[in-house]
This record gives structure tokens, sequence and C-alpha cells, in this order.
């Protein structure tokens, strides 16, 4: 993400904006340290801004799962696909996915994996998903809190397990606060993703149908195929990247746009 | 700058997320002793085999006798020598770096570079903090071929078809000299190693 993406002074912001557009003129979305006069930073919200731009990220909580679930952007032709991977591993069993600024994301999970293999070699245990969630929320609050520093321009959604067999799913924002979700979407278009999730969730799902709810609830706002979204099943045995082999048919079935589109003209 | 670096720490740094470990250090250099333990490896045909004693004693106790000095970190072996404490601290450090490695890149390091890595530690920590009194035997199989390799407390590391520590050494050498052959299989292997 380029430099339509300025954090700094004078964002280009819209028209519904207008009252915040007024107050930002006027010098308070300079430097993070400083307070509006109604008791807003804005530059954590401009992060906010630049998370809702990025891609859609869902996560779902299973009985004994947890499925994240990414639209990856179209790769210009000349790209090598391979170099583009949207869910990283952060420990042995817990993944990372996250919607904003590539690059931040980057440097947010490299200080992240790093503090996991810390508390390994202190502690000789897995950190919980809890643990790391309150790391990452407690690194992205502290840059909202240094002068000459901006905020990570990322959420993040975490899926892991504890040492007893729970599965967790997290999420952190650019504020620096954390929390935890039976089942969430960041990103693009995530209100109409996660109202379609309050409609659908149910709990206690097994893989199965979990991947298919996440799979379904991206499809709201994706197009339906293999090359524009990356899925990771996270299990107790580890994680599993889902290839686009498997994919592919799998959201055949749950694509139900021909659908949509004929209701429609019956509607018409 | 982008390694887990040990670094002495007064217990207010713990809670820093920088890493640190908590190390009580002897700068005192201990003299090193060649040990009462003896491990033994020999590199087979598409196999390293790697055999350590299981005995951890304190001053004349025997605390343990089925105490395990094989280290696993991604697919390779670790056979560390020495006092428990510099064996299982350089150990775990060396493990961990190694995953946070894997994780960064989704890459496992061969077995080179893993031992390359593991002698770079050793050289260092000998002329900043007083060496941690560890023999190892590295050993691994990468796409090219079995690599086993002889490392030292002072962090000389050569890639080797046998090697052995401890005074358990002094004997055992005659007798893979006398059997070892290139290309072995697994049963000729087990049985260099049962002599020894």
């Amino acid at each position: 993400l380029g430099a339509e993406h300025r954090l700094a002074t004078a964002p280009q912001l819209d028209s519904c904006r207008a009252s915040a557009r007024n107050l930002a003129m006027s010098g308070y979305d300079r430097a993070i340290t400083v307070f509006s006069p109604d008791g807003h930073l804005f530059q954590v919200e401009y992060a906010l801004e630049a998370v809702r731009k990025g891609t859609t990220t869902v996560g779902v909580r299973g009985k004994d799962c947890v499925i994240l679930a990414v639209e990856k952007r179209a790769t210009p032709k000349l790209q090598d696909p391979r170099t583009i991977r949207k869910i990283l591993t952060v420990d042995n069993d817990i993944a990372l996915a996250f919607a904003g600024l590539n690059a931040d994301a980057r440097v947010l999970v490299d200080k992240t994996r790093i503090e996991c293999q810390s508390y390994r070699l202190n502690v000789e245990d897995n950190p919980t998903v809890d643990y790391v969630a309150r790391f990452i929320a407690r690194t992205q609050q502290k840059y909202t809190h240094r002068g000459g520093v901006r905020p990570f321009g990322i959420s993040t959604l975490l899926g892991g397990f504890n040492t007893d067999g729970v599965p967790e799913l997290y999420q952190t924002d650019p504020a620096g606060t954390y929390y935890a979700w039976k089942a969430t979407a960041i990103g693009k278009n995530s209100k109409s993703v996660v109202d379609f999730l309050e409609k659908k969730y149910v709990e206690d799902l097994e893989e199965g149908p979990a991947l298919r709810l996440a799979l379904k609830a991206l499809l709201e706002v994706t197009e339906a195929s293999g090359k524009n979204i990356e899925v990771v099943i996270v299990r107790k045995s580890g994680l599993g990247w889902m290839t686009e082999d498997e994919l592919d048919p799998l959201l055949k079935e749950l694509d139900d746009t021909a659908d949509k589109i004929s209701k429609l003209k019956e509607t018409k | 700058p982008f390694w887990l670096k040990c670094a002495e720490g007064t217990p207010t740094q713990f809670a820093k997320s920088s890493l640190t470990r908590l190390l009580a250090v002897n700068l005192r250099a201990s003299p090193h002793k060649m040990g009462t333990e003896a491990m033994f490896a020999v590199k087979g045909k598409d196999f390293v085999i790697i055999a350590a004693d299981a005995m951890t004693a304190f001053s004349v106790m025997k605390l343990k006798d089925d105490y395990d000095k094989i280290w696993e970190v991604e697919g390779k072996l670790f056979a560390a020598s020495g006092p428990s404490a510099d064996a299982s601290n350089f150990m775990e450090f060396i493990e961990k770096n190694i995953n946070l490695h894997t994780l960064r890149t989704g890459l496992k390091l061969s077995t080179k570079a893993s031992a390359n890595y593991t002698r770079n530690e050793l050289a260092q920590s000998l002329r900043k903090k007083g060496s941690y009194q560890t023999d190892l035997l590295i050993g691994g199989v990468d796409a090219d071929g079995p690599k086993l390799y002889f490392m030292d407390y002072m962090g000389s590391s050569e890639s080797v078809n046998k090697a052995a520590h401890g005074y358990g050494a002094m004997f055992t050498f005659g007798l893979m000299d006398r059997y070892w052959k290139p290309d072995m299989e697994l049963e000729e292997a087990k049985d260099i190693i049962r002599k020894c």
C-alpha cells in the first residue's frame, strides 16, 4: 500500500466526515500525542481508516478449530504469487491474519515472533493466544503514546489453541485494544460480513460447517475463486493451509452469486 | 540485530519485551573438563546416528541415569555434553533461535547452516562472557545428503564422517576408524555404535 494511505497531516477525507475535517484542519491530527478538544486521537482513528481499506479478513471459532480466511488482492500478471502471504505463523500453533498496511504487519509480526520465542525460552511453555494478543495490543498501544511515531495501520485476527485444547480467536486494532470473538471480520466491507456472521453463527461448529460459514461470509464481499482467497485451518495438531485445488470446488459449491442475480431479476 | 541475543539482565529487565535471559555468568574461565560423558556419532548413506550416555551427576552422586542429552531442533539432532547447566542453557537458546528463523522465513535451516550458526554463538560467547563448556555433535539429513558436525566448546566445527566426545572418544576413535566405511546401511552403523 503506497502513497494513498498517508496517515500524516491533511488526509483526503470524504464529505460525510466534514465535522472531522474541520477539527483536523485546526491541527489536532498532527502529532498522535495530542488529544482533540472532543477527546479524539485522530491518528489512531486515521489508522483505523487504513484498516477499513484493507483486504477483508474473516475469523470463525468452531468447537475444535479456528478458521481464518482472507481475501487476496489480485496479483499483477508478472508477480510471483507465492511471495504474497497474508496469513502468517506467529508461533507453532498460532496464526495471524491482518487487514491494513502490509509493511506494518510484517514489522509487528516479527516483534511478536520474537516475543513468542522469548516466552518459550524463559518459561518453557507455549504462550497462550490471549498472551500473544495482549502483547500485540500492548505494542500497538505503545505507538499511540509516544511522539515521533505513528500507530501501526493494522488490525489483526489471531487464531490458535491453548494447552488445554480450547480454540481461541482474538482481534487487536491500532488503538491497542484486544477482544475475543466467536466470529468476526475486519477490513473492507467488514460490516456486511459481520452482519452475515451474526445471523448465521451457531455455537460449537464442527470443522466442516465452520469452514463453510467462514467462506460463505467472505463470499458476501469477495469473488469466488481460489486465486482470491487464502484459508488457514488452525487445529490442535497445528496449522493447515488449504490449497487452491481444495478450495476451488468448495467455493464453487458455496457461490450463490448466480442465484442472487436470478432472484434480483425475478423481483424486478 | 536479527538474532535473539543473550544479555546479562537485572530482574527489572526481565519485563522488557526485548529478549533477555537471566543468566548468572561466571566470567572466570573454568577449565574445560573432558568429562566422564561419552557421545559418538557416525554418518551412513542417508542417515546420521548419534548416541550419548544418559548419566548426569552432581559431584560424586549420580542424579539421573536416563537423562537425554540429544536435542531435536527442526529435524536436526544436537548432542550436547558438559555441565548440564551450560548444555541446557546453550541448547535452549539455540533451539529457540532456530525456531524463530523457521517462523520468520518459512524455511528450515540446513544442517550446515544450523551448525555454523551454533559455532558462531559459541565463538562469540567465548570472547565476551566466558565459554559454554559444552561440546556438541550435530547431525542432520538435507536434500544433498546426511551431514555430521563435530563441534567443541571453543567453537571449532568440522564436517566429519565419524566423531566422538569425552574420555570415551580415546577408545572409540580407533574402533570407528577400523570399521567405518562410506555409504553404510543402518544395521552396519548400529553395529559400530554397539561396539563403541
